[in-house]
């Protein structure tokens, strides 16, 4: 892909943090390495801590890295972050709308900053408040909105100036259920924009199963493997075998009597969590469970599964994703900083 | 909902960029700093009661003080024509300045957390406008603030002498002693990013400030070292503006050359805060 298709393009990205008690830092982006193909959603997965919020802080021209490049549309984000900010709707992880000022003014001052003026900045407040459903609720002041209604009009907000790329920072983390499907398929439907590029961060895998054209997961502040979700899945070929260890089960022990197995290509084991991939895993099933006996290890439970996401994150960190994932720090909209959660769960 | 293009997005030319691409910085400035402003002072209508409860500390003081201390005035060597009142009022309106623009940073900080500080980093927002934005509702809701009190002090049988020049003069003062310490309070909820620390700043420097000043007695009959502080002290040049510029005969050299360090000092604590404000977009 050259760089000319590309709406993004970040290459060997690093940034570290000063930490008070850690004289080294913390290293937040590790050589991050993504191109996003225009007019597509591309998501950027990866657990609490990955380096995603400050790989997106960088691409928005919000920090600087301590070395790589970074373009957006082709142009220089440490150049010409001015330029940037231009053609880029940023929907942080934290909501920016002001509580204090209705979803019309907010949407009205957004518009007026980029430039937009006179009537045009409220014809195009009101095909955004209609879009996202907020027409009702466009004069009343944004602390009165639900927490879906206020991601919509973070949205909104990123969309006011028509930008070609929008960035979305973890856009449903902190929503509830319903909340989450109404705003998936929002998401969805920017896809159908003609020429918008959307760089979504997420931790949820099936948000990014769901959403992403292709994808690309980070890990510890680098990208350890993209591609479209199917492709990725398509790596791990065949079926998995999931097999849960009793306590105290001997992994080393396991590893041996299974890797010998004609019917199972690869094994992963993860605390009690043992991965076996087959190609055929109704047949490896029994097969799996004898040879386990036979070494004295009763299985506590077995399931067959179609490769997932999860399973694609195992394979390339070699743990599983709800390990990886860090403890949430207070609540989404709480006084946590992202940036803070990132430095925190790095120095682990 | 309508399923229309949303972003018919021409991936070269946005039709917004064109709006701005001639534009002079200077003018954009200007443009977002009325725009940005505009912002703040609607949210300070919203909740007038805001404004109103802030003085209401002041007020106590002003009827409280006013009567408890009314014959101080007759102390040998207190030297000063008119009641204790007419004394009082310009300390409270340098009291009330200061103290109120020193939580300054609380907002800040609400806005750092909430996110808005960054979306209108990620945008073009002028960043000299953000910060004159702040600077500008500060003075509004000073002057408000400051004609409140000049208001009820007069409702109390406080008299200015100087008239309504005299008393612009004092709300000018009171504007720039708020705009010292709402920067440093800006700067400092920047910098920390703690409540704490802002409370900490208060804690610390309210109330000496303000007894080391001439808001409640004059300086002639401070210890000597206290004197040396007063006459150092900002908070105290500015009771001292407000009082000699509302009373019969204003001394406007002495007025000019206070005046003039102010302006120095609030050119100094902005440009603090403007610092502050880099490293912030440095750190994000």
């Amino acid at each position: 892909m050259s760089s000319i298709d590309c709406a993004i393009e970040a290459r060997q990205l690093v940034k570290t943090y000063a930490v008070r008690g850690n004289k080294r830092g913390i290293r937040a982006l590790d050589g991050l390495d993504i191109s996003v193909p225009r007019g597509m959603i591309y998501g950027l997965l990866g657990p609490n801590g990955a380096g995603k919020s400050t790989a997106v802080k960088v691409l928005t021209s919000l920090a600087r890295p301590d070395s790589g490049t970074a373009r957006v549309q082709g142009i220089d984000v440490l150049a010409r972050p001015g330029r940037v900010r231009q053609v880029i709707g940023v929907v942080a992880q934290r909501s920016g709308a002001d509580p204090t000022a209705t979803g019309r003014e907010n949407l009205m001052l957004q518009g007026r900053l980029y430039g937009l003026r006179g009537g045009a900045v409220r014809a195009r407040a009101d095909q955004l408040l209609g879009h996202f459903g907020l027409t009702e609720a466009a004069g009343r002041l944004v602390k009165t909105y639900s927490g879906g209604m206020q991601r919509r009009l973070d949205v909104a907000l990123g969309l006011m100036h028509r930008p070609a790329v929008l960035f979305l920072d973890e856009p449903t983390t902190g929503l509830d259920p319903e909340s989450r499907a109404a705003m998936w398929q929002e998401i969805g439907r920017l896809a159908d924009n003609e020429g918008l590029t959307v760089l979504l961060t997420t931790h949820y895998l099936e948000e990014a199963d769901r959403l992403a054209s292709r994808l690309a997961i980070v890990d510890r502040g680098r990208v350890v493997t993209s591609g479209t979700p199917d492709e990725l899945k398509g790596e791990l070929h065949g079926d998995v075998v999931q097999v849960a260890l009793p306590a105290g089960a001997d992994s080393s022990l396991v590893r041996s009597v299974l890797a010998g197995l004609p019917e199972v290509r690869e094994v992963v084991i993860a605390g009690r969590d043992v991965s076996a991939r087959s190609d055929d895993g109704a047949a490896a099933v029994p097969v799996v469970l004898a040879q386990l006996q036979r070494a004295g290890i009763n299985a506590a439970s077995v399931a067959v599964a179609r490769p997932s996401l999860d399973d694609v994150y195992l394979r390339h960190t070699g743990r599983r994703y709800s390990e990886a994932q860090a403890p949430e720090f207070g609540t989404p909209d709480g006084p946590s900083d992202e940036t803070a959660r990132d430095m925190v769960e790095a120095s682990k | 909902m309508a399923t229309a293009q949303l972003n018919p997005a021409p991936s070269g030319a946005a039709p917004v960029r064109a709006a701005q691409s001639g534009a002079v910085p200077v003018a954009v400035a200007l443009v977002h700093t009325w725009y940005l402003t505009g912002r703040k002072l609607h949210a300070l209508v919203r909740q007038p009661w805001v404004l109103a409860f802030s003085v209401v500390q002041p007020v106590i003081w002003l009827f409280l003080f006013g009567q408890l201390f009314r014959r101080v005035i007759d102390i040998p060597g207190f030297a000063f024509h008119g009641t204790y009142l007419d004394y009082l009022v310009p300390g409270l309106i340098a009291m009330n300045a200061m103290s109120n623009n020193m939580w300054a940073g609380m907002t800040m900080i609400e806005e750092i957390e909430r996110g808005t500080l960054n979306r209108f980093l990620a945008s073009p927002a002028s960043r000299i406008g953000i910060m004159n934005a702040t600077v500008a509702e500060q003075a509004v809701s000073t002057t408000v603030q400051s004609l409140i009190i000049v208001g009820l002090g007069l409702a109390g049988g406080a008299r200015y002498h100087g008239g309504v020049g005299g008393v612009a003069v004092m709300v000018a003062a009171s504007i720039l002693v708020g705009v010292v310490f709402g920067a440093l309070s800006n700067a400092t909820g920047m910098m920390l990013r703690s409540r704490e620390a802002i409370i900490g700043v208060y804690t610390f420097f309210m109330l000496p400030l303000m007894f080391l000043s001439s808001a409640f007695i004059q300086t002639q009959l401070m210890p000597g070292w206290m004197q040396a502080i007063a006459s150092r002290n900002p908070l105290n040049w500015v009771v001292q503006i407000g009082r000699s510029a509302v009373s019969a005969t204003p001394d406007w050299s002495a007025i000019g050359v206070r005046c003039g360090g102010l302006l120095v000092l609030a050119v100094a604590c902005v440009a603090v805060s403007v610092v502050t404000f880099r490293s912030y977009q440095k750190n994000v």
